[in-house]
């Protein structure tokens, strides 16, 4: 079983909800990226979703475009998002790590130098923005075929079809985009979450995290208690982006934030 | 050849390059775009109302012109010039836009949004909103916005909002990344105009049927005028929507050649160009696949050209498949040469082009030499270059 599915498995024996973060890789510099992911291990996160940056993040908002730029500004690129994701994996064997990202700097490397590449850096799933299942085939068997995790977005304009399409070619689990929009953008309802989220259980057994939208502890809980799982990106950069100069206070008021946000998921689960 | 051309399949690939990249969410509405172009495509009745206005409200057909001063004093084949420069708003743009927005209003959408680098394809896309009644946000990097200024203040009195755009290079890709960005919020009462051959299928095929009126006049035009067909074909290539115009009613007569010229900027060597398809390499960008100005991280890479609407890291998928084909030859002309493109047809036709255009000008320059005198060339002259003069004194150091 991949560490994906054995990690939501054991969530959902406990009742316990996961909580995904999402940071751009070497943002604000590549030095603090690995400290920061341990640290949010340490905060009781479950998987991690490590951002690829990219010149023309079109799926994004202004933070994680600036958080793009500030990686880019160092040289950040995938090959070094995946060494990364290897230093990390040296002192912590149990947490999955996700990338995420767009698909031309997967595409400069070939889908399978870049398969491969992920296998040595024991990666877990990868989730490519700008990818359709339409398009995906090819991809996708070469990272099955490594066991890792293709991971699909859906929309809430997305279709049974679709849905059911994401279902059977994605792995790990799916990520429900909780409004139009990019990310970091502010008007998430949780009403319309809900009722689509009704649809998608019908179409697919994977677990559906949802992300897009979520701020603070309150739109965590709101959220987990719809789905499997919350990514909260934006408003952890946000962190990084106010203390620039001083990534150690960044690096404090992060953990702040999901510390707070366990907590409030691990209250669904005791209620 | 004896099969006839017949790209894109129908999820929009030309062999390996086109398709559809993009997130979940813009699925369904380039879905929903699709059917509706498959649908009023064969509708007479669409069909009808969108070929009146190209004739009464652009000025359609476009003249040939026969540059005999300018053939004569190269020596070569003979220059006929697409006069696309004389539809209204000056350029080959409102070709795609009228045909956009007739399919905007016939999908419900109350909302019209484009990105622009020059700002032909803003103004062109200002104009039609202004006639149909629709709100108009234009997207434009914001190094575009100086160095194209009358252009902004043009959309802005056609209604238009103009939104400078400050990421990344500042300047046609970025505001398609911006434009893009305004269509996943908005997605239930928007149409994205793309301004060029370029986004997720159906765009390339459907901007591309829109401005292949561009060629089949062209074509018929050169038989009235000359008795025969052409021996060549010139037109400059930013996105590729003028090329692709003037080309695609030509694909199948073997012996047109054609000649799509890339910005080649200060050099190729010099790395600081607009010329993927001369010096790029494959990947993704904007929903196609296609060649690009990337690094070896897929990183895209600034780019440089005189010319706003050919400053694109891109280029239309079909033209990728063009090259590898064979089909068609791409070759680049720098600033320097088109600017002495832009001065031999202001002098020697008293027709001022675009600084885009100018490239198609220059490259005919080099062609038209090493051809007989009985051959014929026809040359795309996509746009009129009014927009460009600020850009061509303050190069010449003066004031305007
Ligand atoms: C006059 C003119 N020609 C050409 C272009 C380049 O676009 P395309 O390659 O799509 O024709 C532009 C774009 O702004 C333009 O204004």
């Amino acid at each position: 079983m991949s560490r994906l599915a054995a990690t939501f498995e054991a969530l959902a024996n406990s009742g316990r909800k996961a909580l995904i973060p999402f940071i751009t890789a070497g943002d604000p510099h590549p030095d603090f990226t690995v400290g920061m992911m341990h640290a949010m291990v340490e905060a009781g996160v479950d998987v991690i979703e490590l951002g690829v940056p990219f010149s023309d993040p079109v799926a994004d908002g202004p933070v994680i475009q600036r958080a793009s730029e500030r990686a880019l500004a160092h040289k950040m690129s995938l090959r070094r998002t995946l060494d990364i994701a290897s230093e990390f994996r040296k002192t912590n064997q149990q947490t999955p790590v996700v990338v995420m990202g767009y698909l031309n700097p997967i595409e400069a490397m070939t889908y399978e130098g870049f398969a491969n590449a992920a296998q040595r850096a024991d990666i877990d799933g990868v989730l490519t923005v700008d990818l359709p299942p339409e398009e995906a085939k090819e991809f996708s068997d070469s990272l099955k075929a490594r066991e890792i995790d293709p991971i699909f977005l859906l929309a809430p304009n997305s279709s049974d079809e679709r849905i059911k399409k994401m279902d059977e070619i994605g792995s790990g689990y799916l990520y429900y985009v909780s409004l139009k929009g990019v990310t970091g953008a502010g008007h998430l309802n949780s009403v319309d979450v809900e009722n689509k989220l009704q649809e998608i259980r019908k179409n697919t057994r994977l677990p559906v995290a949802i992300g897009f939208g979520v701020k603070d502890a309150e739109t965590a809980k709101t959220i987990g208690n719809i789905g499997d799982g919350v990514v909260i990106g934006s408003a952890l950069i946000s962190k990084i982006e106010a203390h620039l100069d001083e990534p150690e206070l960044a690096k404090n008021e992060i953990v702040e934030l999901l510390t707070t946000m366990r907590l409030a998921l691990d209250s669904l689960s005791a209620s | 050849m004896t099969e006839k051309y017949n790209m894109p399949d129908e999820r929009g690939h030309f062999g390996p390059y086109g398709g559809i990249f993009v997130a979940e969410t813009l699925i369904p509405p380039v879905q929903e775009l699709d059917a509706a172009y498959q649908r009023y495509m064969n509708d007479p009745e669409f069909i009808a109302e969108m070929d009146a206005d190209l004739q009464h409200y652009v000025g359609r057909p476009s003249p040939l012109y026969h540059a005999e001063r300018w053939s004569n004093e190269l020596g070569g084949a003979q220059i006929y010039l697409k006069r696309e420069d004389l539809n209204h708003t000056g350029s080959h743009k409102i070709n795609n836009t009228i045909g956009q927005a007739l399919l905007a209003k016939r999908m419900g959408k109350t909302r019209i949004i484009a990105e622009t680098g020059a700002g032909q394809h803003g103004v062109a896309t200002a104009t039609i909103a202004a006639r149909l009644g629709l709100e108009c946000v234009v997207y434009m990097g914001s190094v575009d916005v100086a160095r194209q200024s009358l252009n902004v203040y043009r959309m802005k009195l056609l209604g238009a909002t103009v939104v400078a755009v400050e990421s990344g290079s500042k300047t046609l890709k970025d505001a398609l990344n911006e434009a893009l960005r305004d269509w996943v919020t908005n997605v239930d009462n928007t149409f994205y105009i793309i301004g060029t051959v370029a986004g997720p299928h159906p765009y390339p095929a459907m901007v591309r049927d829109f401005q292949a009126i561009i060629g089949r006049e062209a074509r018929q035009q050169c038989l009235d005028q000359t008795g025969r067909l052409p021996d060549a074909l010139v037109a400059c290539v930013g996105g590729g929507s003028n090329a692709i115009g003037l080309f695609h009613p030509f694909i199948d007569d073997a012996s047109v050649k054609m000649y799509g010229v890339e910005a080649a900027g200060d050099g190729i060597e010099t790395g600081r160009h607009s010329a993927p398809l001369s010096a790029g390499r494959p990947g993704v960008l904007h929903g196609n696949r296609t060649y690009l100005m990337s690094d070896d991280d897929g990183e895209i890479i600034e780019t440089h050209s005189i010319s706003a609407g050919l400053d694109y890291p891109g280029v239309g998928p079909e033209h990728a498949w063009l090259k590898d084909t064979g089909r068609a030859e791409y070759p680049n002309i720098t600033d320097n040469e088109a600017l002495e493109g832009f001065h031999a047809l202001t002098l020697m036709e008293g027709i001022i082009p675009a600084l885009e255009s100018s490239h198609a000008m220059a490259y005919t320059m080099k062609l038209a030499p090493t051809m007989r005198k009985d051959q014929i060339i026809i040359v795309n002259l996509s746009g009129r270059g009014d927009k460009d003069m600020q850009t061509m004194a303050r190069r010449e150091g003066i004031e305007l």
